[in-house]
Parts: structure tokens; C-alpha cells; sequence
């Protein structure tokens, strides 16, 4: 019976993660094709053991190689990553002071400021990110109440640039950011900091020398959450960003949507999980050792 | 501890202190924590800050160590007014109720904290990190992280932290709080030791009697904010000079009673018809209230009429048996029960006393303390 249930987990991998793959893999070997589906070869069983070596034969590369040599390819992913790790970093910018805050604050206040948090999850994310455009418009609140306040006298141009990515990626990814490092900083025992000035520290050195170094497993592991998912992430960019913000996500939408290519598109997709798989893995990796320490 | 004949500063007129506390108050909000006390400190003094919690004493060191500041008075260390001056910038360091030792750094690197702040040369940091390691036995240690350590081992580490800087002033906040009886008893030796040996001037803060009478040159009893008595280990045992300090330190019976006449021995009454006699603390008149304080262990219980001056005669209520002393509580028939401590000399099959057996209790007239506040 136990057995049973330490096989859910596994079979939930293998018909959810594994097989979906798999095909997405498999498709990417093919060749796109006018028809349905839209690719070629698809496997005929009606031919037998000729069939399938048939099947194999038909398989290749090519889209691997197209991607490789087209530079839009290689131009989006690169500008991807960048844009997901400026977006990180100004994540990290934002939510460090707000975790800071919250573990500070008393102790009576901290499940309503953990609560506050997690409360924009209640509300859809794509609705979320729509709202954003009524705000970044050029006649959205935002420019509305900068040139009531006399700030400005003509409308900013946010929404459409990679500055309405970042504020939709922060925005959005903000809780992951707070979350963990608001964990690590909760756990601080505050005289440490009262021991660090104690031994000639000033209190901006025993934030460098204390209380960063213990933040520091809840930073990675921030960074981590919001990095990887940023990288492939596709509805921020096409609907707050423009023309130019190239980010993987919309070319494969693009690819998969636009041109139908389905074999382009898949061989895009495992190339984005290619890439992925080195934070994943650097994050695995982290986590464990921080399991370990904390044993 | 020094040596208790030759080491007694407090009762030179001479001596300068290093530590001098006068007229500081703290208020927080309209709480007042420290309510105008003054205090000297000697160097090399070993002070013990004790009572309840919520006396006080956590905030009188806090404001040692420049992490309150007084609400009016001044503190003065080695005669510099520590008024506005930061802790870091204090010649004082302090030893964490919770150790604080930092969970990301080794042994060795909690020691050289400070140190290294001082921006020491790393020769020298070596060298003084490996003379604290060797003064609190923890050389095997240096790269563990503080979370690999037992209980007593962290303490130790705190405290090897907290000397490391050599300070003029170590703080110790119920330092042996969160050790067991065995160790704490142990480790009590070893802080006499090593402020001795470093000739430190310790300023401790527990409300564990034992242990501030066990360590200390001087113990300053509190409550409420003031000091209560300021005085030796065996003058606050001895010679408490109110009921308060009587009954904080060890087991003492309290005995309501009415001063009758005054001569060498004070004659007082305590029940229609009782008297006892005892040495007076203070000034009395005749008929003033007072209240008499006998030390369980100074009492004598025997089944025949002893030859004392105060003797009365009771039932066994309750027997309390500790190993090596028992416990005898004796209700009189005029209403007091009396607690009574003797010595196990003999095997306990051999024991004299039974529960509701009749007995004598008795005392000689210089072991009551008549206390008229």
C-alpha cells in the first residue's frame, strides 16, 4: 500500500513532465508540413516494423541548426537572460529593504505584513499584469498624477519599453524575492547585531559583517525563483513590452502561434530548458547544502 | 576570586573605582526600570547584579554597555563620562544571555571579531585568538561553527569572544542560564579562575542566589529598580538587612513579632506569652513591629527540652529529604511553621523523626536577625 503511494510522485513526473518532453522533443526533430498535425513524419504503425524505421530515418537536426545560425535565435535568447537578471537584480533592490522591514517590525504586526504580501496572488496574475497597462499608459494614473503634480508636462513614454517589462517583472515576481529572505532574516537572533557593536562594529559594519552573510542563503535562493522563471517568461514582455523588447518567450509564442512552425518552436523550447537547466541545477545545489548546514 | 582578606577596595577610602554609577535613572515610557541608584565598582572586582526578573539589572548593564542610555544620572568607567559614547566605542564587552555567537563564522572567527574590527595586525589576531582558545580550552574547536558545539562549549566560546579585545569591563549576562546544575556549578569555578587569572573586572547579572554568591566579591541585591543591599556574599547571607533580602537569598523562616525590651539580646514577642530573644539590626524602640529571621540550618531539633534560650515545641508536618540534608517542617501550636535543616550524618534507617512526632526546635540568641523592614 505504501509502495503505492511513494509511486504517485514518480508516475505524476513520467505522464506530466517526462512524456509531455518527450513529445515536445520528438517534435523538434521533425519537419514543419501543411497538414495535421503540422509536421512530418509522424509515426504509421499500419506499415509495421518498416514504418518506425522510417519514422527514425525522417528525424534530424535541422531546426537545431537553423536556430544556431539565424541570429534573432541567439539575439533573443542572450537578451533574455540579460533582461532577466537586470529584472532579478532590480528585484533584489526592492525586496531586501521590504524583508528587512518585515523582520524587523513587531512581531505582532508580521503575519499581517506576510499576508499583505501574499494577498496580490488572490487576483489572477494575466488580470494583474492588464492592470499594469491602465497604469503605464501614456494616459494611464501614473503620467495623469506626474503632470497634475507638475512633475512633467508631457506624457512619459513607460509602457512599450523594456522600463514596463522590469516594473511588470518586479512587480509580479516581488513575493518569491521577499519571501525567502524574509525567512533567513526572521530567523536572525537580533542581539546578534547588539554583539557585533559590542566588539567595535559600527551599525553599518554589522550589517555587512552580520546581517548580510546570514540573508545571504534567502538572497541566492531569491534570486534563483525569480531568475528562472523571468527567463522564459512570456506575458510581461507582449503585453507591457514594445516592438524591441525581444525576449525568448514571445519568439516561441510567435513561432508556435504565428507561423505554426511547431518543430521550430519545440526546438526553441528545448534549448530554453537547456539553458535553464544550469540555475536549476546551481539552485538544486544550494538548497541542499543549506538543508545540510541547517541539520 | 581574589584573595578575600587583602581584596577589599570598597572599605578603602583611597581606592578609586573604576566603575561609578550616581544617581542614574531609567524610564521606559512610565515604567522606570532604574530608579536613582548609585554604585562604585572596583577593578578586579568580580559584582554580582542580582534579582527577580524585571528588577532592573538587565538595564543597569545595558546602560554598562552604552546599549541604553540613562534617563538622568551619570556612569562614569575609569573616570571617562560614557555619556553619548557608542558601544563600540566602549572599553567594555559583554557576554550574551543567548551567546550570540555568529551561526555563519567558525570559532576562531567569532573570537577574532573584534579584533579584526580593531583592524589588528593578523599576527597579533592569531596570537590573541589562540590564547583565548587555550585559556578557555577550546583549541580542538577553532573551525567548528557554533551550531556543531554542546551548550557548554558555545559559553565558552562566548565568553573567549567577549575577552578577546581585553576589555577594562566584561558584562556577563546570566551567563551560565541555559547550562544544567553540574555544569553551571562547574563552570562557576572556571569564571573565578579566569578572572582571576586575567584580573578582568566582572560585572555579572543573574537571579540565581547560588551562583551570585558563589562568584562574587560583592553582590548587589535589587528590586524593583533599586538596590536593596549592596555587600559581601556572606554579609547578605549573614546579615540581610531587610526582610526582602532575608527571604531572596536562601531559605530563611520569617516570624512576625514585637520588640519587648532592649538589652544585648533583644527580647521580643511573638505569640501571647512567646519570646524569643535575638540580635538586633538596626535601631529599635520597644513595641516597634519587627520580624524575626532564622536560617533553617541554624536551628537544633531534638526530641528532648534543649538548653537554648529559644526553644519551642511543635509536631512534624512534613519531612524533606535532600541526600545530604533533610528538611523538617515543625507547625507550632501557635500557628508558625518552621523549617528546619539538618545534616544526614547517619544512614536514614537510623533516623530519629517521624511525620506527626513531637519535637523541640531550638537556637541560640545570636542566631536570629530581628529586621524591622
Amino acid at each position: 500500500m505504501l509502495r503505492v503511494f511513494t509511486a504517485i510522485p514518480y508516475v505524476w513526473l513520467l505522464v506530466l513532465f517526462l512524456v509531455p518532453f518527450a513529445i515536445v522533443a520528438k517534435i523538434s526533430v521533425s519537419d514543419y508540413a501543411i497538414s495535421i498535425p503540422p509536421y512530418t513524419p509522424t509515426l504509421d504503425f499500419s506499415e509495421g516494423w518498416a514504418g518506425v524505421n522510417a519514422f527514425f530515418a525522417a528525424l534530424d537536426f535541422e531546426n537545431f541548426t537553423f536556430l544556431a545560425e539565424d541570429e534573432l535565435y541567439w539575439k533573443a535568447y542572450l537578451s533574455s537572460v540579460q533582461i532577466a537578471a537586470i529584472a532579478t537584480f532590480l528585484t533584489l533592490s526592492v525586496g531586501f529593504p521590504i524583508a528587512y522591514g518585515m523582520a524587523r517590525a513587531p512581531r505582532e504586526w508580521q503575519p499581517a505584513l506576510l499576508m499583505l504580501v501574499i494577498l496580490p496572488f488572490w487576483t489572477s496574475f494575466l488580470i494583474r499584469v492588464y492592470a499594469w497597462i491602465g497604469i503605464l499608459a501614456n494616459e494611464g494614473f501614473l503620467n495623469q498624477f506626474l503632470m497634475w503634480l507638475g512633475v512633467i508636462s508631457e506624457p512619459l513614454q513607460i509602457l512599450n519599453t523594456n522600463w514596463a517589462v522590469y516594473i511588470g517583472i518586479v512587480y509580479t515576481y516581488l513575493p518569491f524575492m521577499i519571501l525567502p529572505i524574509y525567512a533567513s532574516l526572521e530567523r536572525m537572533d537580533p542581539s546578534l547585531l547588539e554583539a557585533a557593536e559590542d566588539l567595535g562594529c559600527s551599525r553599518t559594519a554589522a550589517f555587512w559583517h552580520v546581517t548580510w552573510p546570514l540573508a545571504r542563503p534567502g538572497v541566492i535562493a531569491g534570486c534563483f525563483l525569480v531568475f528562472i522563471p523571468t527567463v522564459g517568461e512570456f506575458v510581461i514582455p507582449s503585453l507591457l513590452g514594445g516592438s524591441d523588447t525581444l525576449m525568448i518567450g514571445k519568439v516561441l509564442w510567435e513561432e508556435f502561434f504565428n507561423n505554426r512552425d511547431w518543430p521550430v518552436a519545440s526546438a526553441v523550447a528545448i534549448i530554453l530548458l537547456l539553458i535553464l537547466i544550469i540555475p536549476i541545477v546551481l539552485f538544486q545545489r544550494h538548497e541542499t547544502k543549506e538543508r545540510e548546514r541547517g541539520a | 576570586m581574589v584573595n578575600e582578606a587583602a581584596f577589599h577596595p570598597w572599605d578603602d577610602p583611597d581606592a578609586t573605582p573604576l566603575i561609578r554609577i550616581e544617581g542614574v535613572t531609567k524610564t521606559f515610557g512610565d515604567f522606570t526600570a532604574i530608579d536613582d541608584v548609585s554604585l562604585s565598582i572596583y577593578g578586579q572586582e568580580f559584582f554580582a547584579l542580582l534579582g527577580p526578573s524585571g528588577c532592573g539589572k538587565t538595564t543597569l548593564m545595558r546602560m554598562l554597555a552604552g546599549f541604553e542610555t540613562p534617563s538622568a544620572g551619570r556612569i562614569t568607567i575609569d573616570g571617562t563620562d560614557m555619556a553619548g559614547v557608542p558601544p563600540n566605542k566602549r572599553a567594555v564587552n559583554m557576554m550574551f544571555q543567548s551567546y550570540a555567537l555568529f551561526p555563519h563564522l567558525s570559532v576562531w572567527d567569532n573570537i577574532a571579531f573584534g579584533l579584526k574590527r580593531d583592524g589588528l595586525d593578523r599576527d597579533l589576531v592569531g596570537a590573541r585568538v589562540d590564547e583565548m582558545l587555550k585559556l578557555t580550552q577550546l583549541g580542538k574547536l577553532a573551525r567548528r561553527k557554533p551550531h556543531q558545539l554542546s551548550g557548554g562549549q558555545r559559553q565558552r566560546v562566548a565568553l573567549a569572544r567577549a575577552m578577546a579585545k581585553g576589555p577594562k569591563l566584561l558584562l556577563l549576562d546570566e551567563p551560565l542560564g541555559a547550562l544544567d546544575k553540574k555544569l553551571r556549578q562547574e563552570t562557576q569555578f572556571e569564571l573565578m579562575d579566569i578572572q582571576e587569572k586575567t584580573g578582568t573586572t566582572f560585572v555579572i547579572v543573574t537571579h540565581d542566589q547560588e551562583e551570585a554568591m558563589t562568584v562574587a566579591s560583592r553582590v548587589a541585591v535589587m528590586d524593583q529598580g533599586r538596590f536593596m543591599q549592596v555587600d559581601t556574599p556572606d554579609r547578605i547571607y549573614e546579615a540581610p538587612n531587610s526582610v526582602y533580602v532575608a527571604d531572596f537569598i536562601g531559605d530563611v523562616n520569617l516570624v512576625p513579632a514585637r520588640v519587648r525590651q532592649l538589652r544585648d539580646a533583644v527580647m521580643l514577642d511573638w505569640a501571647e506569652g512567646k519570646r524569643f530573644f535575638a540580635k538586633p539590626v538596626g535601631d529599635l524602640t520597644v513595641g516597634q513591629e519587627v520580624t524575626l529571621a532564622i536560617r533553617p540550618e541554624k536551628i537544633a531539633i531534638s526530641r528532648e527540652v534543649p538548653e537554648e534560650p529559644n526553644r519551642v515545641k511543635g509536631k512534624i508536618l512534613d519531612i524533606g529529604y535532600l541526600g545530604n540534608l533533610s528538611t523538617y517542617h515543625v507547625e507550632l501550636p501557635e500557628g508558625p511553621v518552621i523549617k528546619c535543616e539538618v545534616g544526614n550524618r547517619s544512614r536514614l534507617s537510623r533516623r530519629d523523626f517521624s511525620w506527626d512526632d513531637e519535637v523541640w526546635l531550638s537556637w541560640s540568641d545570636t542566631a536570629g536577625l530581628v529586621l524591622s523592614s
